[in-house]
């Protein structure tokens, strides 16, 4: 898509075929000689992790949609069928439902590596925000997914989650019941609920395209964080990187197996395997773990809208981090100040995460009663995603500006090929290109 | 998962505003359920064939006089994993055993030259039977209580067959202090709050709850066609293990599958691994 194509019909039907739609083109300039930064490490994986989750779950869906009724009678019976009398419906389900949580799990890795490294600063800010709104689009496609069960949490859980449309003050309880189609959680609410889920994952797929589009105009980032200088910098995606991919496909394919063969329900809440009773509320609602950081944001604030709009706005503040950011060096293995901030920023997300899935009165450290502080106990775990939440904030806030400004780095390398050239083990100049010569 | 105390809100929308309400809240509590050792357990955990037959008849001749199992049919019980599965009969509905046991169950038809109502012997095509015609029914034989689904029971609670066991084989006799209401008994197992019927002692009220099913089993309640013993805990473990099958019949096929898949991977990983590193020997990174 950048730069010069390398691309050369060989037959005549290539040709012809390049000058009406250069399909063929474009698809050799974009996955086999695109010139990739030699330095990438595993980190730089999970992109390729994402596209085949986004594949996996498309596929596995279009399959359970076709034995999936949308109807608050049948829904939770229809899932069960699906498991019990389909053939090989339980490994459809059950890999389109670990396949949410694998899919989360690639993501985070795959955000937190683009923060360490900078890879969301100039020339990528596009390419970054395009990743949030993915991120956001699974979010909702999460949501709307889990709900189709109609299981208890399912109910229940879109109960809490439609209702805190409503704290939009004046149009929030109108804009509540037209998402509902009623004046509940029914029958309308699960229709477009499965609606949405079949359509948003195509969206998720449109967008994805963009943000491979906005990848190959800069080309990628690198642990180094210097943009690529030289031809000798890079090697061409095939056959290095889809090797080096499909390895780390391969790798992560075994962790999710692991999960879809043995223990298919450790990550989903046992209450959901009870049918839906709009009359009896679970103790303890929680959405799955890949949103516990932001339900412990939105718990934390002692006001409802507030709490919205802390949670909203936790996601707002990822689309204007590469304005935030203030340091010229991208990679964090030249900041290790902001490395430290780093590490505790991943800290604070997953204390959000556990203060998410507890009740925010239960106590932190058990046994030791605390003190009340303001409206709750100190040593309560709404303090505790307080803390959290206000790390949060100032992360992207605060300590992201500031230590741009005030912050030493290390020396950076001139380029690419500077510090692994440099090393005494490493191979000649130009060694990079064409491997297939070599044995 | 964690989902000890934590009051109920009775709306959704107090939900979120519980955590500011500043309330006392009433805490739920259950006893950890104690862990057996299950054939089923692990990657290569198969079902054991004659601890389900005798789980079913356990489910058959005491539970299921309360309990529905509304997903479960009776050819379940003689498909591949089932309890009396036969591998001469690959087609469950032809299966002699699986016939004669539902034929010992009356199910609710229509006569199609009347149109009345009537019962029938099941066939291995038929549903279980509930025991209730409806919710209140079951409400009303119970006290009020609805006596759940047996279906997902293995996986809709957190400790799947180690809880159905300790909760089955756990009934106690409330401690001195603890008043219930008549139909109410203890289990410390079942997760509930006992402070507003405890009158002892404040910070001691009693972990569990109070249940509406009085104690179901007894020594040698069930007889077992194996002679295998029916002491409470034999009783409640092998109901336990049918119940667990019932939720998850694809188990072994799921494990096995497993399996197969995992070595697959593990094999396609290192040729892969050893591809990358062939492909990049020559490359400085």
């Amino acid at each position: 898509m950048s730069g010069h194509s390398t691309y050369e019909p060989k037959t005549g039907f290539e040709r012809w075929l390049d000058s009406r739609l250069p399909i063929l083109r474009f698809a050799q300039d974009t996955m086999v000689s695109f010139p990739t930064p030699k330095n990438l490490n595993y980190w730089w994986t999970f992109g390729g992790i994402l596209a085949m989750m986004l594949g996996i779950q498309i596929v596995t869906g279009i399959i359970l949609a076709m034995h999936y009724v949308p109807h608050v009678d049948y829904a939770f019976n229809s899932v069960e069928r699906i498991m019990r009398d389909v053939n090989y419906g339980w490994l459809v389900r059950y890999t389109h439902a670990n396949g949410a949580s694998m899919f989360f799990l690639a993501v985070y890795v795959h955000m937190f590596r683009n923060l360490y490294y900078g890879s969301y600063k100039a020339p990528r800010e596009v390419l970054w925000i395009l990743g949030c709104i993915i991120y956001i689009l699974m979010m909702g496609t999460a949501f709307f997914g889990y709900v189709l069960p109609w299981g208890q949490m399912s109910f229940h859980g879109a109960v809490v989650i439609t209702n805190l449309i409503g704290a939009i003050p004046l149009v929030g309880p109108s804009i509540t019941t037209w998402l509902w189609g009623g004046f509940a959680v029914d029958d309308p609410t699960l229709n477009r609920f499965f609606s949405l889920h079949y359509l948003l994952p195509f969206v998720i797929a449109g967008v994805v395209g963009l943000h491979i589009w906005a990848l190959h105009v800069p080309g990628n980032n690198n642990p180094t964080g210097v943009e690529v200088k030289s031809k000798e910098d890079t090697v061409p995606f095939h056959p290095y990187y889809t090797v080096k991919d499909g390895f780390a496909i391969s790798v992560f394919l075994i962790l999710y197996a692991s999960f879809v063969f043995f223990m298919p329900n450790v990550l989903g809440d046992a209450i959901n395997y009870v049918q839906a009773n709009p009359l009896q509320t679970p103790l303890h609602i929680v959405p799955e773990w890949y949103l516990l950081p932001f339900y412990a944001i939105l718990r934390a604030v002692p006001n409802k809208l507030m709490g919205v709009v802390a949670m909203g706005g936790a996601l707002i503040t990822l689309f204007v981090l590469p304005w935030l950011d203030t340091s010229k060096v991208k990679s964090m293995r030249y900041r290790p100040t902001a490395r430290l901030y780093f590490f505790i920023f991943i800290l604070a997300c997953l204390v959000l995460g556990v203060c998410g899935a507890h009740a925010p009165d239960d106590l932190v450290i058990p046994g030791f009663s605390g003190l009340q502080f303001l409206d709750a106990n100190i040593n309560s775990y709404v303090w505790l995603s307080r803390i959290g939440a206000l790390y949060y904030f100032a992360y992207f806030y605060v300590i992201t500006p500031l230590l741009g400004l005030t912050e030493t780095p290390l020396p950076v390398p001139d380029s690419i090929s500077t510090p692994v050239l440099s090393h005494p083990a490493s191979a000649p100049t130009g060694a990079a290109a064409s491997p297939e010569k070599r044995g | 998962m964690l989902r000890k105390g934590f009051a109920v809100a009775a709306l959704g929308l107090a939900v979120l505003a519980a955590p500011l309400a500043g309330t006392a809240v009433a805490a739920t509590t259950q006893a950890e359920p104690t862990e057996q050792a299950w054939s089923f357990d692990g990657p290569f955990g198969k079902f054991d064939k004659e601890q389900l037959q005798r789980g079913y008849k356990v489910y058959r001749e005491v539970c299921s006089a309360c309990h529905s199992m509304n997903l479960m049919y009776f050819r379940n019980l003689g498909q591949k994993g089932g309890p009396f599965y036969d591998p001469k009969y690959p087609n469950p509905n032809d299966n002699p055993v699986v016939k004669s046991l539902a034929h010992d169950i009356q199910v609710k038809d229509v006569d199609t030259d009347t149109g009345d109502v009537v019962s029938r012997p099941a066939t291995p095509a038929d549903k279980f039977p509930a025991p209730f015609a409806n919710e209140y029914a079951a409400r009303a034989s119970n006290g009020g209580a609805l006596p759940p689904d047996l279906s997902d029971m293995a996986k809709a609670r957190e400790g799947g067959p180690n809880y159905i066991y300790s909760l089955l084989s756990g009934f106690k006799q409330p401690p001195a202090g603890l008043k219930l209401d008549p139909g109410k008994y203890y289990n410390p197992w079942f997760p509930g709050d006992l402070t507003g019927s405890w009158h002892g002692a404040k910070d001691k009220v009693p972990e569990g709850g109070a249940i509406g099913m009085p104690p179901p089993l007894t020594d040698g309640k069930v007889t077992f066609d194996d002679g295998h013993p029916s002491k409470i805990k034999d009783e409640a473990r092998d109901v336990a293990a049918f119940l667990t099958w019932a939720a998850e019949p694809k188990m072994e096929e799921r494990k096995s599958f497993g399996v197969g898949a995992l070595i697959y991977l593990l094999i396609f990983s290192i040729l892969l691994w050893f591809s990358y590193k062939k492909i990049w020997k020559n490359v400085a990174h």
